[in-house]
């Protein structure tokens, strides 16, 4: 199953991306108190998708020629830009980062059915849905920021 | 003759459970004034808590005087607690009130016209306006206007300007109570009543120090606990408060709590009801969504693991449960301990999940009272000066807002509705970088009550954003405000207001304001005037010009919604008692209590919002609100416990909470002006527990430094009821004090301001700031000269007996009251105990 185990492997990564680039912006903006917290907390949830995810890369491997996250934490997110429209940037990055890790949780929820992998299909249920929450959050934090970011924010 | 700071409750009228609670009327003049000198008695209400007692005020020779409880008002049946009696017309006629506007100039605010004032206003507004549009504009008031004003305000902010940063004080005190009931109800709107306190047989309260924040209300409770048949109670606070004693007295339990781990006590609570089958199934499935979700998210929470991490007594845990699961009809109430909390939302609704499992809402004795902060609190909410729309109406629903541009014939699109309402907290940092320019604040201290009071103070006195304020006084806010405009209060205006179980009254004006001074309404009028806003048709947006004419205009934006004004109008609030809505056709007379039929407002077109991830505050969509079909039954929502913000450390080894004291109100703007009720209060201190004064060499009276992250403190300690490892500070206490008559004159003055230290963090949900959870450490710096200056009749009493020296003296030197106990009680309308019909059924 190589392609099975390439998206394991992209899963394992991209949520490790997605929690780093998570504390990064809750330091880069640790003076707006609801980013700070909210984004510590969401990067527990992906790094516990992570940590859910290791008994099934024991089992089926894991392949380390996917590249995507690291192109695209290349894009932005080990350093946090400035400003109200610097947060909204970078909330942004979070969600394209977001979508990478859910889609690769649904393509993996496939497989798992394709084998019937219960115990596989029931991490990717959990980690979907944690991940939905973490884009709900992303989404709604944007458009609370958005018309004074864009606006008249100095 | 009574003097009511020694028994602040007053004689006990105890009665059995069912029956009417009688009447007592209270009464208090000023030195010197008899009864037969009282010109005239005028309507009112008391201002001085979130309780709203009818009051009468006494007027003598132009000036108000005194005041009394009203008999026939159905929620205090003539009482008035301490602050109504002592604190509710002394400011009036302080000699430091405000009575001409005042303006910057070179650093100093000078004394105006109002020509000159309002000209700066507008000029500024104008200008920023052009630059930089309606988002530079915000505005922050309070919970002490009238609804009128805030509804003005809401129509300047949101149909003149179009401006979504609006929001008040009520953020501080009740955003949480409006925000759980939406969560679980689809809309605000207390569903219970004071009346369950008549018909319950345990009584809970969380994070409610009633006998201090509602004091007329613990007394209808301790008529019922001092009765027959009285009702078991059940205390959750980390202090042992007179609610805990209370407990102990009636065979309840107290549950003290670690700061900051309320929502672990709540699961454990309601996996309780769960584990022992104390669920009504049949209710449940017919009336609520989302039971099976909250089964599996309680499921760890087993006594045991909630006492390892509340640190409670797992057989107390399941004592208290034990009482909610076999009661016949528990009331429940809630206010700060859980608002100004972490988690504060999700515990909240913790609250109407252990009610809406066991099927108690909706009859008499089975209820829930969020409790407000504020007397006006409700109306913040209800006519959206807060950011929310008019109306309980929902701003993710287009055509909740085609209503309102409807109804103001303004344009959809100027309506601010495409993202939620900008919270204080946000408004602040909006302020502090200049992104909002205007920041105008009505009627609230946020120098004194906001978290971390450095930072507002740098907010508020910097260059970045021009500072409008408008109060009574020149308070620690108004000292660093651009323009200062003299307001009118209570007793110089009239105009209606809303308490915590939605009783209307109206408040008449008794005498002139002082000077130039204006009310709220007539300033708000003022500005719209000079800017000009009109209406789709040209004609001026705001078309009032009078109290009444606005009370119109409000009551025909709430047809059809929850919060029903339309059978209500200054006549009919001229009767004996004040009116809860809804007040419709259909209910005339006005509505007890709400969900008798168990439906409620959660259809996804008539609901207030489609909700919320009680943990990150997510929005859920309105597709994802219809996918769940809830169609008038009520949402069962869980959240696990997560840890406080700021945990204790080497370097800051306790909790910090913060709190008030029975005889201040606020930060003392009023209630500082009265001797009678200051001289009880008159200073700031901190408690702290015998084991940590013990290992710091504290003893009653010393002088202390507390200090967190933020800030410090210096000020006395009372070794007293917080439990080990947490320290309680009050916090009405800013740098103003009246003069040493009043009880004024100390030197800590400077550095006892408790919101140094508090951070700035808020609950995901309701944005309410989290004022009882910080990290702190307590130093000691030298000895007193006697004991703490913190009143003895209260959660405040020292807790063992203090050195020679430093014994307190017995709190009292409250002037004289009268207080009688009527014979026959008046017939309250919509009273279960006298038959009234007053629940409301959709």
């Amino acid at each position: 199953m190589p392609h099975l185990t390439t998206y394991i492997g992209l899963a394992d990564r991209s949520e490790q991306t997605l929690a780093s680039s998570l504390r990064a912006v809750a330091e880069g903006h640790a003076h707006i108190a609801d980013v700070f917290h909210t984004c510590r907390t969401l990067a527990e949830w992906s790094d516990a998708n992570h940590e859910a995810l290791a008994p099934v890369v024991e089992r089926y491997g894991e392949a380390h020629d996917v590249d995507e996250p690291e192109r695209l934490q290349a894009a932005g997110l080990a350093e946090t830009r400035g400003g109200e429209i610097g947060l909204l940037r970078d909330l942004q990055d979070l969600h394209v980062l977001a979508t990478l890790v859910q889609t690769t949780w649904t393509v993996i929820a496939q497989g798992a059915q394709g084998l019937r992998d219960r115990e596989l299909l029931s991490i990717t249920e959990q980690a979907n849905n944690q991940t939905s929450r973490q884009l709900t959050w992303l989404n709604t934090r944007m458009k609370a920021a958005a018309p004074q970011a864009l606006i008249v924010a100095p | 003759m009574s003097d009511r700071v020694a028994d602040i409750y007053g004689v006990r009228t105890p009665h059995a459970r069912g029956t009417v609670w009688p009447a007592r009327v209270d009464q208090y003049l000023d030195p010197g004034v008899t009864e037969d000198a009282v010109d005239r008695w005028v309507q009112s209400a008391c201002l001085l808590c979130s309780n709203g007692c009818g009051m009468d005020i006494a007027v003598h020779d132009g000036r108000m005087v005194g005041a009394r409880g009203r008999p026939g008002d159905t929620v205090n049946h003539g009482r008035l607690g301490p602050k109504g009696l002592y604190g509710s017309t002394r400011w009036a006629h302080a000699p430091d009130r405000l009575t001409v506007p005042l303006v910057r100039e070179g650093g100093r605010l000078v004394e105006t016209d109002w020509e000159t004032a309002m000209a700066r206003i507008v000029t500024t507004s104008r200008a920023l306006l052009e630059e930089k549009g309606p988002l530079s504009h915000g505005f922050y008031t309070s919970g002490q206007l009238f609804l009128e004003e805030y509804y003005t305000l809401a129509l300047i902010g949101k149909a003149g300007l179009g401006t979504p940063h609006m929001d008040g004080n009520t953020r501080l005190c009740t955003a949480t109570s409006a925000a759980a009931f939406k969560e679980s109800f689809g809309a605000d709107g207390q569903p219970g009543s004071y009346t369950d306190i008549e018909h319950c047989d345990a009584v809970f309260l969380y994070g409610h120090n009633m006998p201090e924040t509602q004091t007329v209300l613990w007394t209808r409770i301790l008529d019922r606990t001092r009765g027959a048949e009285p009702p078991r109670v059940v205390c959750v606070d980390p202090r042992r408060t007179l609610v805990a004693l209370e407990a102990e007295r009636t065979g309840g339990v107290h549950l003290a709590p670690r700061v900051g781990t309320n929502m672990a006590l709540m699961n454990g609570l309601t996996r309780e009801l769960f584990a022992h089958d104390w669920v009504d199934h049949e209710w449940v499935a017919a009336h609520t969504v989302g039971v099976d979700e909250l089964r599996d998210v309680v499921a760890p929470y087993t006594p045991e693991h909630v006492a390892d991490v509340c640190g409670v007594d797992p057989s107390d845990l399941r004592a208290a449960a034990r009482i909610f699961g076999e009661s016949q009809a528990v009331l429940s109430t809630v206010l700060q301990g859980f608002y100004q909390s972490h988690q504060a939302t999700a515990a909240s609704v913790a609250v109407h999940n252990l009610h809406l499992l066991r099927g108690m809402l909706g009859r008499p004795g089975a209820g829930v009272l969020q409790m407000n902060g504020q007397p006006t609190a409700q109306n913040n909410r209800e006519c959206g000066a807060d950011g929310d729309l008019p109306g309980f109406r929902n701003w993710d629903n287009p055509r909740h807002v085609q209503q309102l541009a409807d109804a103001w014939d303004v344009d959809v699109m100027t309506i601010p509705h495409w993202a939620p309402p900008t919270h204080a907290m946000q408004i602040f940092s909006y302020a502090e970088t200049g992104s909002i320019g205007l920041l105008w604040i009505s009627a609230t201290n946020p120098a004194v009550s906001m978290p971390e009071s450095a930072r507002i103070r740098r907010v508020l006195g910097g260059d970045q954003c021009f500072v409008i304020v408008q109060d009574l006084f020149l308070t620690e806010t108004a000292e660093l405000a651009d323009v200062v405009l003299p307001a009118a209060g209570w007793g110089e205006k009239t105009g209606c207001f809303t308490n915590v179980n939605r009783t209307v009254h109206l408040s008449e004006r008794a005498v002139d304001p002082p000077g130039d001074a204006r009310s709220d309404l007539d300033i708000f009028l003022m500005y719209a005037d000079a800017m000009g806003f009109t209406n789709r048709s040209g004609q001026p947006l705001i078309g009032w010009r009078t109290p009444e004419e606005a009370f119109e205009a409000w009551a025909s934006v709430t047809e059809g919604r929850p919060v029903d004004y339309t059978g209500l109008s200054y006549d009919k609030l001229r009767g004996p008692s004040g009116i809860p809505w809804p007040v419709n056709a259909e209910h005339p007379d006005g509505t007890d209590r709400l969900y008798a039929d168990g439906v409620f407002p959660t259809d996804t077109d008539y609901c207030e919002t489609f909700g919320h991830d009680l943990l990150t505050g997510g929005a859920v969509t309105e597709q994802e609100h219809r996918a769940k079909n809830p169609a008038g039954r009520a949402f069962l929502k869980g959240a696990p416990y997560t840890p406080a913000h700021e945990q204790p450390s080497e370097q800051y080894p306790l909790l910090y909470t913060t709190g008030r004291t029975v005889y201040q109100f606020h930060t003392r703007t009023k209630t500082g002006r009265s001797r009678d009720l200051n001289a009880a209060a008159p200073d700031a201190w901190v408690e702290i527990s015998v084991a940590d004064a013990e290992a710091r060499d504290i003893v009653e009276g010393d002088w202390v430094r507390v200090e967190s992250p933020r800030g410090r403190i210096e000020v006395r300690a009372r070794v007293g009821n917080v439990m080990e490892g947490a320290v309680f500070a009050p916090f009405h206490y800013g740098h103003w004090e009246p003069d040493e008559a009043q009880g004024g004159g100390h030197s800590d003055t400077g550095r006892r301001l408790a919101n140094e230290l508090t951070m700035t963090v808020w609950d995901p949900v309701s944005k309410q700031p989290t004022f009882k959870t910080a990290a702190c450490q307590v130093i000691r710096l030298r000895d007193g000269d006697g004991p703490a200056p913190a009143p003895t009749t209260t959660a405040s009493a020292p807790v063992t007996e203090p050195p020679p020296g430093r014994r307190p003296r017995p709190t009292a030197g409250g002037g004289p009251t009268i207080s009688t106990v009527l014979e026959s009680t008046p017939t309250y309308r919509l009273d279960p105990s006298q038959d009234g019909e007053g629940s409301c059924r959709t």
